[in-house]
C-alpha cells in the first residue's frame, strides 16, 4: 500500500482577529445593534471569529455612503477605475496562499481547490473586468433604445445591492464587484452568513489598494440583512447569487420599483453520457461535475442520465473512481472532499438522501471514513432514480449523484430538460454531430460538452427558467451594471 | 468486454473493428486528470517510501552507440549498489541494454537479483524484416536477457495494418521463450492517445508481458498522461481477461518530483496493486541520482550536492 | 318591379386568435367596442383565463417548431407579414379612422410604419445572434461560443396606444428571435389586432406562434403573469397597478419581465434591441480542443 502522509497547508498564514465590524465607507465600524455571530470551522466546528450583524441601520449607512461615492467613482475616468481594479487583481494574486487557506477554513472546501480554483478565478475576474473599464463603448451596450441618438457611453446604474452565497464565497464576491465597479457603480456587498471572512479580507484589500471610501461597502448578517438591502430604495441594482427560493421572493419584492435585477439561482443540472463517450474522460467529468466543492455547486451536474448501453460499464467505473475519493481536513494537500460547509446544509443533505432511499432508489457510497468532529457526508450515489424521485427534481447541493438511464438522444434530451431549472447541462460522445444537436436543444444557460465545471471569466455564465436570468462573465456580464 | 479476445486477431477486419470500438480518449480530459494527479502532495513517510519504491523499479539504462563493455559493468556495480556509503539502499530492478552487451551485464549481476532486460526487433526503429527482429531478440535470449524490449512497427500501426504488428509481437514473444516481452509503443510517434490506447490493447492481445511508453530515442517520450491512458488500459484489461499487464514509462523522467507523479498515477489508476517492480517500472539513467540525492536529503536534514554520487 | 333597396352589409365578427384558427371566447363573452365618439364599431370576443390557457397551450406547442426554424426562415416570413400588411392598407387605414382621433393622413402613416418595423425586424432574424453572440477566448483548451437563443412562450400586454403599430412593435421583436407570444390587444381598440391576426394567418406564420386575445387585460394578464409554462412577460400596455400585480405574479417561475415604460413610448422612433434582448437567452457552449 502506498498511503499518503498528510500533508496540510499551514494556517499560520492567516490572521484572523477575533471580531469583525462592518465595512463602511472605507472604515471599519461598528454595527448599531449588539447582535454579532460566530463563524465556524465545519471541518472542525471550532470557532473562527465573531462578526456583526447589520441591521437596518447599518445597511442605510453603507447604501448612503456607496451614494455617497458614486458621483465620484462613476465619472472618474475608466482607464482610472481600470487601474484600482488590477491593482485590487495583483494584491489578490500577491496574498492569493492566505486567501485559499482562509477561504478553506471558513467553508471547508479542500485547499486544492481554492488554491487551484478559487482564488486563481478570482484575480482572473478582476483582470478581465478591469480591462473593460476604459472599454465600455466597445461593449456594444452604447446605443440608447428609447431616443434613437446614436453613439453615448453606457450609464452605470448607480448603488448595487449584493447578495452572494457560501459556496464560493471570495469567488462569488469577485463576480459581483468586479463588472459593478468596472461599470461605474458603488456596491454594498453581503457575503452569506457562515463565510463571512474572505469578504472581509476583501475588505482590507480595498483599502490595501487605496480605493476611495464607499465605493465598497460589505455588510456582513443573514437573510435579514440582506432583504434590508436588495429592499433599500437607494439601491438601483440588485444582484443575488443563491437559492431559488429566495431568488423568488426578491424578484417578487422588486415589483413595481425600477431596481434592476439579476438572479443566479439553483440548479439540476443533467450530465449525459453516450455510449460513445470518451468513458475515463466521462468519470472524471461526472465526479468533477458533483463532487467538485462538495457538490455545493448551483451548476453540479447533480443528474447523470447514461445510456443504458453502457450503464453497466459507467458505473462499475464511477464506483470504482469515487474509492479513489480522499474525504478529510480540508487543509491537506491530498483532499478531494472537504466538509460540508454547515451543519444546517447537512441536515438538508440528509434528508434528501433518507427520501432518496424512502423513495426506492438505491443508496451507494464507497468505504470512506468520516471524521469525528465537524460536518461530513460521503459521496453517494443513487441508482434506480426515475424522474419522479424528489432527488431527480429537487437540488441537494451536496455530494449526491442521482443516476438515470436513456435510450435515445430524444430521450436524453427531452429527460434533460424536464426540470424547473435551466443552469447547465453535460453532454459526453466523440460524435460532434450529436454533441452539437443535443447543445441546441439543451435549455441551459452553459452546455459543457466532453467536460464539466469549466469556469473562465470571460465565459457568460448564468441560467434559464428558474436558475434566474442575466449572466456573469464575459461581454454579456457588463449589461446586468449598465443602463441599457 | 464481450468479444472472445482470442478471436480478436483472426482477420484484419475483426483486430480493426476490436481496436476502433475502444473508447475514445479525451486529450484534454486526460490531460487534466494526469495534472490534478502532479498535484498530490507526498510528503515525509509517504515521500520516503515512494522513493525507495521508485529506486526499486527503474530499469538501470544505458542505450548509446558509445556504449562498452566498460560502461555496461560500471552501470550493472551502481545498479546492485546504489549508493555505497548506504547499504539501506534497495537495488535497482533492472538494467537495459543493447543486445550484444547482454552477456557482458549478466555476467556483471550475476547472483545480484537484478535481471538484465535487453532492447530488441531492430530498436529504436524497427525498421527491418520480421526474421531479423526475430534473430535480434533470439540473440538477446540466447546470451541471457530476462526481458526483452521490443519495439512497435509504427509504420504499419499508422498506415492501419495491425495484423501486422499483431503477428510481430506474437512471434517475438515467441522468441522470448521464457523471458519477459516489454511492447514499445513509441508514444510520440502515435501522436494521439486514441492510438496509445489501442497499441496498448493490441500489444496485450498480443501477449505483452510489459507495455512501454518509448525508445527514449523520440520526442515526446513518456508523458503523464500517456502513461494514464496506459495505466487504464491495463486496468481493463485485466478486468476483460483476468491477465495482468505491467506498465513501463520510459524516457525523460529525470527528478523525484516526477518519479513519484508517476507512482500516484498507478496508485490512483491501476490501483496500488501495481506498485510493484514485477509490474511498474521506470525507464531511465540520470533519475536514479536524483533519487539518491532526495533520500540522502530525508535522512540528514541537509541538501545533497553532486560529487557525493556516482556518475555510473 | 321592386322595390330598390339599400344593400344590408356583411358585418366582421371579431374572435380571437388561438393556434392559428379563429375562436369565440369558450366563456361565450363579448364586449362592444365603440369609436372614441362612442359609436358602436363591432363586438369583440372578451377572452377568458381558459382562452389564455389554450393560447399557451397552442404558444407552447408551436415553441419548438419555430425556435428550430432556421433564422433566414423566420425572416422570411416575418417579411411575407409585412408584404400582406401593404396589401390590407386600406382597411387598416379605415379601421384606425374609425376609431376616431385619428385622420386618414395620420391613419396611413401608422400603417406604413408599421409595415417598415416588420420589414425592419424581418432582417434581423439571422443578425441578432452575431451581434449578442461571442466567441469567449477562455483560458484553456477549449472552444467556447455563447449564443442568443429564444425565452419560450412569452406574454404580451400590447400597448393601448397606436392600436396598429404598437401591436405590431411589441410582436415582431418577440417572434423574430423564435419565441412564440401570447398578445393581449389593446382593450379599447381590439379592431386592428384581429384584422392583424387575418394578416398573419395568412403569411406562413406557423400556427400559435403568435396567439392574440382580445378583453380585459386586468382581467388576463395576472392569469398569464402567473402561468407557469410561460417564460416571460411583456408589460407594455399595463397600468402601473397591473405592472405591479403581474410582476408579482411573474416571479412565482422566474420569469423575465420587461417592465412598462417609464415615459410615453415614441412608437415612430427607432425601437433598439432591447425588445429583443428581453427575451433572449444567451447559452454558452464548451468544448475540448484536442487531437
Amino acid at each position: 500500500m502506498f498511503e499518503y502522509a498528510p500533508a496540510p497547508e499551514s494556517r499560520d498564514i492567516v490572521d484572523i482577529r477575533p471580531s469583525y465590524g462592518l465595512f463602511i465607507n472605507g472604515e471599519w465600524v461598528e454595527p448599531q445593534g449588539e447582535e454579532r455571530h460566530k463563524t465556524v470551522n465545519p471541518a472542525t466546528e471550532e470557532v473562527l471569529a465573531e462578526v456583526a450583524w447589520a441591521g437596518e441601520a447599518d445597511v442605510d449607512r453603507a447604501v448612503q455612503a456607496a451614494a455617497k461615492a458614486f458621483p465620484v467613482w462613476s465619472a472618474m475616468p475608466g482607464a482610472e477605475r481600470a487601474k484600482y481594479l488590477f491593482r485590487i487583481a495583483r494584491i489578490i494574486q500577491e496574498r492569493a496562499r492566505e486567501l485559499a487557506v482562509l477561504e478553506t477554513l471558513d467553508n471547508g472546501k479542500p485547499i486544492r481547490e481554492s488554491r487551484d480554483v478559487d482564488l486563481p478565478l478570482v484575480a482572473a475576474h478582476f483582470f478581465y473586468y478591469a480591462g473593460w473599464a476604459d472599454k465600455l463603448s466597445y461593449a456594444g451596450f452604447g446605443r440608447r433604445p428609447t431616443d434613437g441618438q446614436g453613439g453615448s457611453d453606457p450609464r452605470p446604474l448607480g448603488v448595487a445591492g449584493q447578495v452572494i452565497p457560501w459556496n464560493f464565497p471570495l469567488l462569488m464576491l469577485a463576480w459581483k464587484i468586479a463588472p459593478a465597479l468596472a461599470c461605474g457603480n458603488t456596491v454594498v456587498l453581503k457575503p452569506a452568513e457562515t463565510t463571512p471572512l474572505t469578504a472581509l479580507a476583501f475588505a482590507d484589500i480595498c483599502r490595501q489598494a487605496d480605493l476611495p471610501p464607499g465605493v465598497v461597502n460589505i455588510v456582513t448578517g443573514a437573510g435579514e440583512t440582506g432583504a434590508a438591502l436588495v429592499g433599500h430604495p437607494g439601491v438601483d441594482k440588485v444582484a443575488f447569487t443563491g437559492s431559488t427560493e429566495v431568488g423568488r421572493l426578491i424578484a417578487r419584492s422588486l415589483a413595481g420599483t425600477r431596481k434592476k435585477l439579476t438572479l443566479e439561482l439553483g440548479g439540476k443540472a443533467a450530465n449525459i453520457v453516450f455510449e460513445d463517450a470518451p468513458l475515463d474522460q466521462a468519470v472524471e467529468g461526472i465526479v468533477n461535475g458533483i463532487f467538485f466543492n462538495q457538490g455545493h455547486v448551483c451548476c453540479a451536474g447533480s443528474r447523470l442520465l447514461v445510456q443504458e448501453s453502457v450503464a453497466d460499464e459507467l458505473l462499475e467505473a464511477l464506483k470504482r473512481r469515487l474509492g479513489t475519493l480522499r474525504l478529510g481536513d480540508p487543509l491537506d494537500k491530498n483532499t478531494d472532499i472537504g466538509a460540508i460547509n454547515s451543519a444546517e446544509q447537512l441536515a438538508k443533505i440528509r434528508e434528501l438522501s433518507a427520501a432518496g432511499e424512502a423513495e426506492g432508489a438505491e443508496r451507494w457510497s464507497p468505504a470512506c471514513p468520516i471524521p469525528d468532529r465537524g460536518y461530513w457526508f460521503p459521496p453517494t450515489l443513487f441508482t434506480g432514480v426515475a424522474q419522479s424521485h424528489r432527488i431527480a427534481r429537487e437540488e441537494i447541493f451536496g455530494p449526491v449523484l442521482s443516476v438515470l438511464t436513456f435510450r435515445t438522444p430524444a430521450e436524453a434530451v427531452e429527460k434533460a430538460n424536464n426540470t424547473p431549472y435551466g443552469l447547465s447541462a453535460g453532454v459526453w460522445t466523440e460524435k460532434g454531430s450529436r454533441m452539437l444537436w443535443m447543445a441546441s436543444r439543451l435549455r441551459a444557460g452553459v452546455v459543457w460538452s466532453n467536460t464539466f465545471n469549466r469556469f473562465d471569466p470571460t465565459s457568460p455564465f448564468g441560467g434559464y427558467k428558474e436558475s434566474g436570468y442575466g449572466r456573469e462573465g464575459g461581454r454579456h456580464g457588463l449589461e446586468a451594471y449598465l443602463a441599457v | 468486454m464481450t468479444t472472445p479476445l482470442a478471436e480478436v486477431a483472426s482477420s484484419p477486419s475483426t483486430l480493426r473493428a476490436f481496436l476502433h470500438g475502444l473508447p475514445g480518449v479525451d486529450r484534454v480530459g486526460a490531460d487534466a486528470r494526469a495534472a490534478m494527479l502532479g498535484t498530490r502532495s507526498i510528503k515525509t513517510t509517504a515521500k520516503k517510501q515512494a522513493i525507495d519504491m521508485a529506486i526499486g523499479m527503474v530499469d538501470l539504462t544505458t542505450l548509446e552507440g558509445a556504449d562498452t563493455p566498460g560502461k555496461v559493468r560500471a552501470m550493472c556495480a551502481k545498479a546492485v549498489r546504489p549508493d555505497p556509503t548506504d547499504s539501506s539502499v534497495p537495488p535497482v530492478a533492472a538494467v537495459c541494454v543493447y543486445p550484444d552487451l547482454v552477456a557482458t551485464a549478466v555476467e556483471a549481476l550475476a547472483g545480484s537479483g537484478v535481471k538484465v532486460a535487453s532492447v530488441a526487433t531492430s530498436f529504436p526503429s524497427g525498421r527491418s524484416s520480421l526474421e531479423v527482429k526475430v534473430a535480434d531478440t533470439s540473440l538477446a535470449v540466447a546470451a541471457g536477457a530476462a526481458e526483452i524490449d521490443m519495439v512497435i512497427d509504427r509504420g504499419a500501426f499508422l498506415a492501419g495494418d495491425y495484423l501486422k504488428v499483431y503477428e510481430e509481437i506474437v512471434a517475438t514473444k515467441e522468441a522470448c521463450g521464457d523471458s519477459h516481452l516489454k511492447v514499445i509503443l513509441e508514444t510520440g510517434e502515435l501522436a494521439t492517445y486514441d492510438n496509445v490506447r489501442r497499441a496498448s490493447w493490441l500489444a496485450m492481445i498480443a501477449g505483452a508481458d510489459f507495455i512501454k511508453t518509448s525508445t527514449g530515442k523520440v520526442s515526446p517520450a513518456a508523458t503523464l498522461p500517456v502513461t494514464l491512458v496506459m495505466l487504464e488500459a491495463v486496468r481493463d484489461f485485466l478486468a476483460a481477461t483476468g491477465r495482468k499487464v505491467g506498465v513501463k514509462p520510459a524516457g525523460g523522467i529525470r527528478t523525484t518530483k516526477d518519479a513519484i507523479k508517476y507512482l500516484v498515477l498507478v496508485n490512483e489508476t491501476a490501483g496500488p496493486d501495481w506498485l510493484h517492480a514485477d509490474w511498474f517500472r521506470l525507464g531511465a539513467s540520470s533519475l536514479l541520482n536524483d533519487l539518491l540525492m532526495q533520500r540522502q536529503k530525508m535522512a540528514t536534514g541537509r541538501y545533497a550536492g553532486p560529487d557525493y554520487f556516482t556518475l555510473d | 318591379m321592386s322595390e330598390r333597396t339599400e344593400r344590408l352589409s356583411v358585418r366582421k365578427t371579431y374572435k380571437l386568435f388561438i393556434g392559428g384558427a379563429f375562436p369565440r371566447s369558450e366563456s361565450g363573452r363579448s364586449y362592444v367596442v365603440t369609436s372614441s365618439k362612442g359609436d358602436f364599431l363591432a363586438n369583440a370576443a372578451r377572452a377568458s383565463r381558459k382562452d389564455a390557457r389554450d393560447a399557451v397551450g397552442a404558444a407552447r406547442k408551436a415553441f419548438p417548431g419555430w425556435s428550430g426554424a432556421t433564422a433566414y426562415n423566420r425572416g422570411q416570413i416575418l417579411y411575407r407579414i409585412a408584404e400582406m400588411l401593404e396589401g390590407r392598407r386600406a382597411q387598416f387605414v379605415a379601421e384606425i379612422t374609425a376609431m376616431g382621433g385619428v385622420g386618414a393622413k395620420q391613419a396611413g402613416e401608422m400603417v406604413d410604419a408599421s409595415v417598415d418595423r416588420l420589414v425592419w425586424y424581418a432582417g434581423w432574424s439571422d443578425k441578432i445572434g452575431a451581434v449578442l453572440g461571442s466567441s469567449n477566448p477562455v483560458a484553456g483548451p477549449y472552444f467556447n461560443l455563447s449564443s442568443p437563443e429564444p425565452t419560450g412562450v412569452v406574454a404580451v400586454v400590447a400597448p393601448q396606444e397606436g392600436p396598429l403599430l404598437g401591436l405590431v412593435s411589441v410582436i415582431a421583436p418577440v417572434i423574430v428571435t423564435g419565441n412564440t407570444c401570447v398578445v393581449i390587444a389593446s382593450e379599447r381598440a381590439p379592431l386592428p389586432a384581429i384584422t392583424l391576426a387575418e394578416v398573419l394567418a395568412t403569411s406562413d406564420l406557423p400556427g400559435g406562434v403568435v396567439n392574440i386575445l382580445t378583453g380585459s387585460a386586468a382581467e388576463i394578464a395576472p392569469w398569464l403573469a402567473g402561468h407557469m409554462d410561460v417564460n416571460g412577460i411583456d408589460l407594455t400596455g399595463a397600468d402601473p397597478e397591473l405592472a405591479v400585480t403581474c410582476e408579482e405574479l411573474a416571479a412565482e417561475n422566474l420569469k423575465r419581465v420587461l417592465r412598462p415604460p417609464v415615459d410615453r413610448v415614441n412608437w415612430l422612433a427607432d425601437p433598439g434591441i432591447e425588445r429583443m434582448t428581453a427575451f433572449l437567452e444567451t447559452k454558452t457552449v464548451w468544448h475540448p480542443i484536442g487531437i
